[in-house]
């Protein structure tokens, strides 16, 4: 089947079977293999990207229903400059990870929280990681980042 | 103060970037131009045997290139043990067969059967549906105890029994232990279960093999954390390839735990059939996969017995244990409930009498091997909480009943064979009890009683043995490989520098600490340093990162052959300068004659030594390149005080951590940061452990948590903010950076901790509940609480 859709800002489309998924068009296909695959019962969070602005289980999205939806990756977050965004930057300064593994689909979910929220307290961060696992940080130190990068964001809108 | 970047500093890291934009390069995102696709078909029942494989419609399907079987594996060696422990009877242990595909029977849920090749993963999984195994159930061999009866079912026939040894340390101990119990005041009793665990890494494990018919040589990229035993075993052992056909890459390695450790059958698969085939075969596992699969942790049976005098003198201690070994030997199993938890079996604490008896066992569950903290913790745990039962049981207050028997002075030698250089024990429960508030405590658990709830605070004292390992003494102990690290330090002519090293990062950073102490020994900035691991073509021979090792042995390999490059370097300044060798020195990367101005910079002696137009020819080797090997003279020993402080709500049984505050001394510490994440991460796999986690099987041999709907894996909202320190610092005395380890320690000490606090808050509500086994999960609390009701007033 044909597929086309925007990802990153681009265009991109492929030929997949029915039964592809959106994180294997993304990382098959298009080669961005920054979105990972840690599970397959949708619990990890390691594929989160956004679609349409919401965020997304790319494992739970077959590539056939993101045809003509706009799709952002992990590849896609940096600045235009390519330096790192808020969000990326924060989890730098607050070393909020370690192998990285899970690291893609936990800032894919915190920006889609800070848009949501853009002033979240601890609680309400770690209530929205719920469908992101991480196995090394312990949690602390991304939830140290998402509350630094909500103040940095803030002064940056400012 | 610390240099800007240097030793004792917290730069950023530099892996960080790559993976916050996703540009890191796990072995599943590396596709090698015509590769094929291995899925393996698994059993499904226990235990069984293979009446027979019917694949030939499975062959036939589309892009189905080859389904292999044991048959393709004739004359191919076994999965091999590193490690052999010898029995109280002197006999050594019963080893069995580890076919790469299991021939003949079957042995635990997960056990690989056959492989279906093809040209899509899609089509390798379709046609694995349709090999048909016939397979006649035998029955399961589940539990340890059953296991050892003499009629029981057997994991191995041709072994005869399902014991695979029966060890006693020390042996000549056993007569006093059993003697000072027979007689002591007191003696505390406890039996628990240490829970079987997965490791769970985010990233699944990989393996991608290729063949190079032309010169006959063979690539591997695997997710390991030790790419060089990988080569060693797979080729050695398994496939008889020798080491220089043979290259195994690690690239970035999304977690370990020591799951990765270990050489599998899956990596010897791919190699195999990238020949068989002369095409590159890859396999991913899925995560259900993974918990089939990647070998599990923990899984011992204890009986604990704590011999106390009427002042709360620890006078003797003897545990018996049945450590589950699964139905093969992982690659370091044997040595995990022996080596690694019965030299623990002293902590803190001046106990003088202490032996140990370990039964190890086959079952048909997956192989048990090394999960962070790998036998430290199942030791901790015993000890931590007959500690804390024996506190209650004789009225002494837990964190007095320890002090008073902690161990104040050292070097100290335990009567469970090793020697702690450094520690001070009562300056990290100071700190502890500081930074807790534990003074406080009482004003908040009443604050909690007028909520109807139930707060506890609970300790733990723990001490583990890291940097392993000194060579000579693990082969005494069984050990098949030496475990000493490596180190090459390339510096290039204009003053950059490649360190190679044999430690592997997979998440602990080391190529921002490891570029730190380079920067900080040399004076130069540590951006100039690169550092290179995960490749046995670009790294020396190393034995790789697990027992919080990387940086007190390949560290310790790093500055020495750094010392070299210093040493030489000096020499090419001294001909430069024309002065005397010993009269320069080092600082802030330029060489000066002591007591002049005269100097050189670093990047003039690089220069020279690789354009050696005014060089000692004569007297040195051009170029600036140095090799060391280290070996440790011991093990180090962190040690720290752990406080947990919960609150129970009786109506559920919900247990609530409110607050975690860890007091550790790692030595000296390279980047506290770095070093914070690694409590941090640590602490959560122990409360994972305490709360939640639970590899669960049935009577059947049936895995029924083997999804992460099924095991519970700590997710952020279950945890709290950690308070953390590490500044009671006693540093190693035998490594030059007096570093000790830090990687472990976090699973070790919180486990007792967390079940000290609620056991605590429980009794504290009236309820006599002495203990519970892991997971405290709300329904064991609950029924704990309601077995032992509310004390009469």
């Amino acid at each position: 089947m044909d597929v086309s859709m925007t990802v990153n800002g681009r265009p991109a489309s492929g030929k997949v079977e029915g039964r592809t998924l959106l994180v294997h068009f993304l990382r098959d296909d298009l080669h961005l293999t920054g979105t990972h695959v840690g599970c397959d019962t949708s619990q990890c969070g390691a594929c989160v990207v956004h679609m349409d602005g919401r965020p997304v289980k790319a494992c739970s999205v077959l590539a056939v229903e993101a045809e003509g939806a706009e799709i952002l990756t992990i590849e896609g977050m940096a600045n235009p400059d390519g330096s790192l965004s808020v969000i990326q930057q924060a989890f730098q300064d607050h070393h909020g990870l370690q192998c990285g593994f899970c690291t893609p689909g936990m800032v894919m979910s915190a920006a889609a929280l800070l848009k949501d929220d853009p002033h979240p307290d601890e609680r309400t961060i770690r209530d929205y990681l719920d469908g992101n696992i991480c196995r090394c940080t312990g949690y602390h130190n991304i939830v140290k980042a998402i509350l630094a990068a909500s103040e940095n964001a803030s002064i940056a809108a400012q | 103060m610390p240099k800007d970047g240097g030793i004792g500093d917290s730069p950023k890291r530099r892996e960080d970037v790559r993976f916050l934009t996703g540009t890191g390069r796990y072995s599943d995102d590396i596709n090698i131009y015509n590769q094929v696709y291995a899925y393996f078909v698994r059993s499904d029942v226990a235990h069984g045997r293979i009446a027979g494989i019917d694949a030939e419609a499975a062959a036939a399907m589309p892009g189905v290139l080859r389904i292999f079987t044991a048959r393709d594996f004739e004359g191919v060696g076994g999965i091999p043990c590193g490690w052999q422990i010898t029995s109280r009877d002197g006999s050594v242990m019963n080893e069995p067969k580890h076919p790469v595909l299991a021939d003949g029977k079957v042995r635990h849920v997960g056990d690989p059967i056959a492989v279906v090749v093809a040209e899509t993963l899609a089509q390798a999984r379709d046609a694995a549906e349709a090999v048909v195994i016939d397979i006649e159930d035998l029955p399961a061999i589940m539990d340890m105890r059953a296991a050892l009866t003499p009629d029981a079912p057997l994991v191995h026939e041709d072994m005869g029994t399902n014991l695979c040894y029966d060890w006693g340390f020390v042996e000549d101990n056993r007569q006093a232990v059993d003697d000072a119990i027979a007689h002591a005041h007191h003696v505390t009793t406890l039996e628990l279960r240490n829970n079987r665990l997965v490791a769970n890494p985010m990233e699944p494990r990989v393996a991608l093999a290729e063949w190079n018919a032309a010169a006959d040589e063979y690539t591997l990229y695997t997710t390991s954390q030790n790419p060089h035993v990988i080569r060693l075993l797979m080729g050695a052992f398994v496939l008889g390839i020798p080491e220089h056909k043979l290259r195994v890459v690690a690239p970035d390695v999304g977690g370990g735990f020591g799951s990765k450790i270990f050489h599998y059958a899956e990596e010897a698969f791919c190699t195999f059939a990238a020949k068989a085939l002369r095409r590159p075969v890859k396999w991913v596992s899925s995560r259900s996969e993974a918990f089939m699969s990647d070998a599990h942790g923990r899984d011992h049976v204890t009986k604990i017995e704590l011999a106390l005098d009427e002042n709360g003198k620890f006078l003797a201690l003897r545990t018996e244990t049945l450590a589950n070994m699964g139905a093969y030997l992982s690659t370091f199993a044997p040595s995990i409930p022996t080596w690694l938890h019965g030299t623990l079996m002293a902590g803190n604490y001046t106990t003088p009498l202490i032996y140990v008896n370990v039964k190890a066992v086959f079952t048909n569950t997956v192989p048990v091997d090394a999960y962070r903290g790998a036998g430290r913790p199942e030791a901790t745990y015993q000890l931590e909480r007959v500690v804390d039962k024996a506190a209650r049981e004789m009225g002494i207050d837990p964190v007095d009943l320890r002090r008073r028997n902690f161990i104040t002075e050292f070097p100290y030698a335990t009567p469970v064979a090793v020697e702690y250089d450094t520690g001070d024990y009562h300056a990290t429960m100071d700190k502890l009890l500081a930074l807790s508030d534990h003074a406080g405590f009482e004003a908040r658990a009443e604050e909690s009683r007028r909520r109807g709830m139930l707060r506890g605070f609970g300790i733990a004292h723990y001490i583990e043995a890291c940097g392993i390992a000194p060579s000579n003494l693990v082969g005494q102990l069984g050990a098949r490989a030496g475990l000493y690290e490596s180190a090459t330090v390339r510096v290039n002519a204009t003053g950059s520098i490649s360190v190679m090293t044999g430690s592997h990062s997979h998440g602990q950073g080391h190529e921002t600490t490891f570029a730190q102490v380079v920067g900080d020994m040399i004076g130069i900035d540590p951006a100039q340093v690169d550092i290179i691991h995960g490749d046995t073509a670009r790294t020396p021979m190393g034995m790789g990162t697990y027992g919080s090792r990387s940086i007190a042995v390949g560290g310790s390999a790093m500055v020495r052959a750094t010392e070299k490059i210093i040493a030489k370097a000096k020499k090419i300044a001294a001909h430069l300068m024309e002065a005397s060798e010993h009269d320069i020195e080092l600082k802030d990367g330029r060489f000066t004659i002591a007591g002049t101005d005269r100097s050189v910079a670093w990047g003039d002696v690089t220069l020279a030594a690789y354009v050696p137009h005014n060089y000692p020819l004569e007297e040195i080797e051009p170029g600036l390149e140095e090799t060391a090997f280290y070996d440790p003279a011991n093990f180090t020993y962190p040690s720290g005080a752990y406080g947990c402080e919960v609150e129970v709500d009786p109506q559920t049984g919900k247990v609530t951590v409110l607050s975690f505050t860890a007091a550790d001394d790692f030595g000296n510490v390279i980047n506290p940061m770095i070093v914070e994440g690694q409590v941090h991460g640590g602490l959560a796999q122990g409360f994972g452990q305490a709360m939640m986690e639970n590899c669960a099987y049935d009577a059947d041999g049936q895995l029924i948590s083997a999804s992460y709907m099924d095991y519970a894996m700590p997710r952020a909202a279950d945890l709290p903010m950690f308070t953390v320190d590490s500044t009671c610092a006693t540093p190693c005395t035998h490594n030059p950076l007096g570093v000790k380890g830090c990687g472990e320690a976090g699973a070790i000490g919180s486990p007792p901790a967390f079940v000290n606090a609620v056991i605590d808050a429980l009794q504290r509500g009236g309820h006599d509940v002495t203990h519970i086994d892991m997971p405290l999960t709300p329904d064991r609390v609950w029924e704990a609480m309601q077995e032992r009701g509310v004390r009469d007033a």
